[in-house]
């Protein structure tokens, strides 16, 4: 009996260890792509003789070098974080108080209304683009940074809400009871002690909302013409083609930067966004 | 110091929720320890949080020291509260939370520091000073909110099942503790509970609560020896009072005071309270067929039925003291008996105090 | 006015901001779609006549059109069923604790929380009709012919595939923790017991932690079906809808003809074919809320 009992043990161990390895695999082998075709030298990338898993030459710089010097990729990275913080800072500014004011002050319709705000968040871009495109012309922001900068925490706000709802309704309620019998107003309270105490949950705002800003591809496309207002989710795939030319080497270098540091940023703040998206499926 | 009044304070609820007050008029006297004492919806926390300004009355007046304070905020009402939870704010040191409510006043540092350390000194935390909430105990804590409260001399304490939280050993230490706390900065107190043992030994006087309403207030014998119905007499006491509905009225007596006539008997010396009968009134004589019996260590209580007469049938239950050495078997009857003063008597529906009918 | 009574405009002083921001830029434009839709808005015009249901009567008559609805369902729902069989068996590889499974959950995080776009021009270089490595490994192994490898992105059949492929690369991940925060949340009192009950492996799955795991299940494909019947990044990105329209999704149409072609009004009404579905969605995720909330 024993030897069965672990032959079945050892056939199970052996199934897992092929199922997470053919995920890793199928999933990972991309950015394992990316990182290969960024160091290779354009000789041993382009000849079809050589096995395209090694390097066969010597790894190069090169194509960091050119993606930093003669493309405007860094342009891009800097337009992504100035509408990165622009849009976290707006976000910011309006959710957290509808947020608290929603869980705390409103009563029994907040919820209901924080159940709306959520379903705003289902309306995707591509049906919203035509008009929007539109209101940003009547606002004199097309084809500039502002256009999403104003239009990114419309979808923004209405996922930090529901995020922060969560977040404030876990705090005691005595603590802020609390609070105003030690002679705060409730405003009061929500600057001094909700947020001081709530700096985990706005922090989780702040990188979703800044991951958001980098993915989002519809509205950038639509809004912004000159390559040179782009940000880094639209410009690598579409203005780093010249014509019908790839520069692959740059190009999946470029992939490469842009993706890796807010990959590990979500993947640290992960549990948080599951929260998000789960709340009341999960007990 | 100041006393609270609250005059036809109402709080109406949606339906479905728990707590509602109904009309409720009430009265501290200075400096004294006033309970609250209910099972849970009975409407006390809600009470509670109407007077510190936490929860708006629908209808009625809350008055401190004599002056209207239903349009004040709770930081206007010059109170302070110690919740269930304690409510410590957990990012800030034990510094921190106890000089909370002097930086709100806007108290100058110096100041600020001397009222801190006044106050942790007198609740003997002055060396916890810079832990936070999570690092204390169930009791350290319960003392740094209690040092929270006092710290600005409020002219009100208000106080939420602050024992609760804690185990049962501790809880009985700390109310001795809280109770002398409260005897020497003698700031008149409301203290909610649903623990009959903390009301009667803490309380100088004890509002008894349920669905909203007022049932009694009273020192804690009063309540106890004269309830003024079947709620408060079925609430207090473990075991509650025994209930026999006899018809036109409802007939009551605590298990202590329904003992075996054996007990009278036995007893080669005439026991000191019989001297009192004369006061009480003679023995009402009852058969009682035991059912079980539990043995409590100091106590014994014994389970079973009355037999013969209007009694005939009905449950009751006899406490006495272990040292009482008489054994019961289950399914024997025994002449047991209550003295006619201890029999108390409420209307069949009403459940409100009556006179005595005649037994026989 | 009394001090609670100040509260009454403290909350809609700290909501309405945020609440008129998304109307502005949501509500707005969700009207707005609905009303160029049946104008003759294009780029550039200035006036505005209602035109009925032209636009959708000339949007009906395109064959295009009608291969991008379908197109859209056969994406939708081939990536979807893909997800949910991966994320499921993800999932379970997942749920142990093994030496190095935070770097793997990172690893196979990666697909989502990288920018769609910039996921999908490397799968484009992959699938590269000269270079890819794919044709590489299989003309090693004499599976193609090496004269004329397959064209992933230019044979219709293949490119429609590729799309779908890659869209599911995209989205396993994130049905994966979600059903992933789903077994974590699973009492495991509930499986224990049924093992000494003596269920084994297939049974407890079947008729124990599935059953209990539908709700969230229910919430990953909620938005799976949101999330890849909207998108036109993938489409777009790989093969701007072609060959020949034959990878052409609604989204992607709708930009090829209101914000490419200019054509605004044609290219909304194209768009409003995604609500019926996002109401359906909407409400069977309400329905999922209030189930749970019940519960």
């Amino acid at each position: 009996m024993a030897v069965g009992l672990k032959a079945r043990q050892g056939f199970g161990r052996a199934v897992h260890v092929l199922v997470l390895l053919f995920f890793s695999v199928a999933l990972g082998f991309p950015f394992y792509w990316m990182v290969i075709t960024s160091f290779k030298q354009n000789p041993d990338l382009y000849n079809l003789k050589n096995n395209p898993f090694i390097f066969n030459m010597k790894p190069t710089l090169e194509h960091v070098t050119f993606l930093f010097r003669e493309t405007l990729f860094l342009r891009w990275l800097g337009n992504t974080l100035f509408a990165g913080i622009c849009v976290v800072t707006i976000t910011l500014l309006l959710a957290v108080p509808a947020a608290y004011a929603l869980t705390r002050i409103t009563g029994r319709w907040g919820g209901h209304v924080g159940i709306a705000i959520f379903l705003t968040y289902l309306v995707p871009p591509t049906l919203l683009f035509i008009p929007l495109s539109r209101i940003v012309a009547l606002l004199g922001l097309q084809d500039t940074l502002w256009s999403i900068i104003v239009v990114y925490p419309s979808f923004t706000i209405p996922f930090s809400i529901w995020l922060l709802m969560g977040f404030f309704k876990s705090i005691p309620r005595e603590l802020e009871d609390a609070a105003m019998v030690d002679g705060l107003t409730r405003f009061q309270a929500f600057l001094k002690l909700v947020i001081p105490i709530s700096v985990s949950g706005i922090l989780t705002v702040v990188i979703f909302t800044f991951t958001l800003v980098t993915q989002e591809f519809v509205y950038a496309l639509t809004f912004i013409s000159s390559a040179s207002h782009q940000t880094v989710g639209v410009g690598v795939p579409i203005y780093l083609v010249r014509g019908d030319v790839y520069y692959w080497g740059s190009l999946m270098a470029a992939c490469l930067i842009s993706a890796l540091p807010i990959g590990i940023l979500y993947n640290l703040f992960l549990d948080r966004f599951i929260a998000g998206f789960t709340v009341g499926s999960v007990k | 110091m100041a006393i609270v009044q609250t005059r036809a304070l109402t709080k109406v609820f949606k339906k479905g929720e728990l707590g509602a007050v109904n009309s409720v008029d009430l009265e501290s006297r200075e400096g004294e320890f006033l309970v609250l004492l209910g099972p849970s919806g009975s409407g006390k926390t809600t009470l509670l949080r109407m007077i510190a300004g936490l929860e708006e009355p629908t209808s009625g007046e809350i008055l401190i020291g004599g002056r209207v304070v239903n349009d004040m905020t709770p930081r206007e009402r010059r109170i302070a509260m110690v919740f269930q939870s304690y409510a410590l704010y957990p990012h800030l040191t034990v510094f921190g939370n106890i000089v909370f409510p002097l930086k709100a006043q806007g108290m100058e540092k110096g100041e600020r520091q001397k009222k801190a350390e006044w106050a942790a000194g007198l609740l003997g935390i002055g060396h916890l000073m810079h832990r936070k909430p999570r690092e204390l105990s169930g009791g350290e804590r319960q003392r740094v909110a209690l040092a929270r409260a006092i710290v600005r001399e409020p002219a009100l304490f208000l106080l939420d099942e602050p024992l609760s939280n804690l185990d049962a050993k501790l809880r009985a230490s700390a109310r001795t503790e809280l109770e002398q706390f409260q005897r020497r900065v003698a700031t008149t107190t409301i203290y909610v509970t649903h623990d009959q043992v903390e009301a009667m030994a803490m309380g100088d006087r004890v509002v008894v609560m349920n669905k909203g309403l007022v049932r009694q207030i009273g020192t804690p014998a009063e309540v106890y020896d004269e309830p003024a119905d079947t709620f408060v007499a079925t609430f207090l006491g473990s075991p509650p009072m025994n209930l026999i509905d006899i018809g036109e009225a409802t007939v009551g007596f605590r298990p202590e005071h329904f003992f075996p006539v054996s007990h009278l008997a036995g007893q080669a010396a005439v026991p000191a309270d019989m001297r009192e009968d004369a006061r009480v009134g003679p023995y009402v004589p009852l058969r009682f067929l035991i059912s079980h019996e539990e043995y409590l260590g100091a106590e014994r209580i014994l389970y079973g039925k009355l037999e013969g007469g209007r009694f005939d049938g009905k449950p009751a239950v006899s406490r006495m003291s272990s040292t009482h050495g008489a054994v019961f078997e289950s399914g024997s009857v025994h002449a047991f008996a209550v003295r006619q003063g201890d029999l108390k008597f409420f209307h069949r529906e009403q459940g409100t105090r009556t006179q005595p009918v005649p037994l026989s | 006015m009394s001090a609670l009574g100040r509260q009454r405009w403290l909350g809609p002083a700290m909501f309405l901001p945020a609440i008129l921001y998304v109307v502005a830029l949501v509500g707005v434009p969700f009207v707005l779609a609905f009303l160029y839709s049946v104008g003759d808005v294009k780029v550039g015009s200035v006036g505005y006549h209602f035109v009925g249901l032209a636009n959708f009567k000339s949007v009906l008559q395109s064959p295009t059109f009608l291969r991008s609805l379908r197109n859209s369902f056969v994406f939708t729902i081939a990536s979807q069923v893909l997800v949910l069989l991966g994320a499921n068996i993800l999932a379970m590889a997942l749920k142990n604790v093994f030496p190095g499974r935070r770097f793997v959950r990172f690893l196979i995080l990666l697909p989502w929380v990288a920018p769609v776009s910039i996921g999908s021009i490397g799968w484009k270089w992959i699938l590269d009709s000269l270079y890819s490595v794919i044709n590489w490994v299989l003309i090693r192994f004499h599976l193609v012919n090496e004269f004329s490898p397959p064209m992933y992105l230019g044979e219709p059949k293949l490119a429609m595939i590729s799309v779908i492929l890659v869209h599911t690369w995209h989205m396993l991940p994130f049905a994966t923790v979600i059903i992933l925060a789903g077994w974590t949340a699973i009492p495991k009192d509930i499986p224990e017991a049924a093992s000494v009950d003596g269920a084994r492996f297939f049974r407890r799955l079947f008729q124990i932690e599935l059953p209990m795991m539908l709700p969230i299940i229910n919430v990953a494909v909620l938005f799976g079906v949101i999330f890849t019947f909207t998108d036109m990044t993938v489409v777009y990105i790989l093969t701007r809808g072609g060959p020949y329209d034959t990878t052409q999704v609604l989204p992607s149409q709708a930009f090829f003809t209101g914000i490419l072609g200019s054509d605004l009004a044609e290219g909304a009404a194209i768009s409003l074919f995604l609500v019926p579905l996002l109401v359906v969605v909407a409400w069977l995720m309400l329905r999922t809320a209030h189930k749970a909330e019940v519960t």
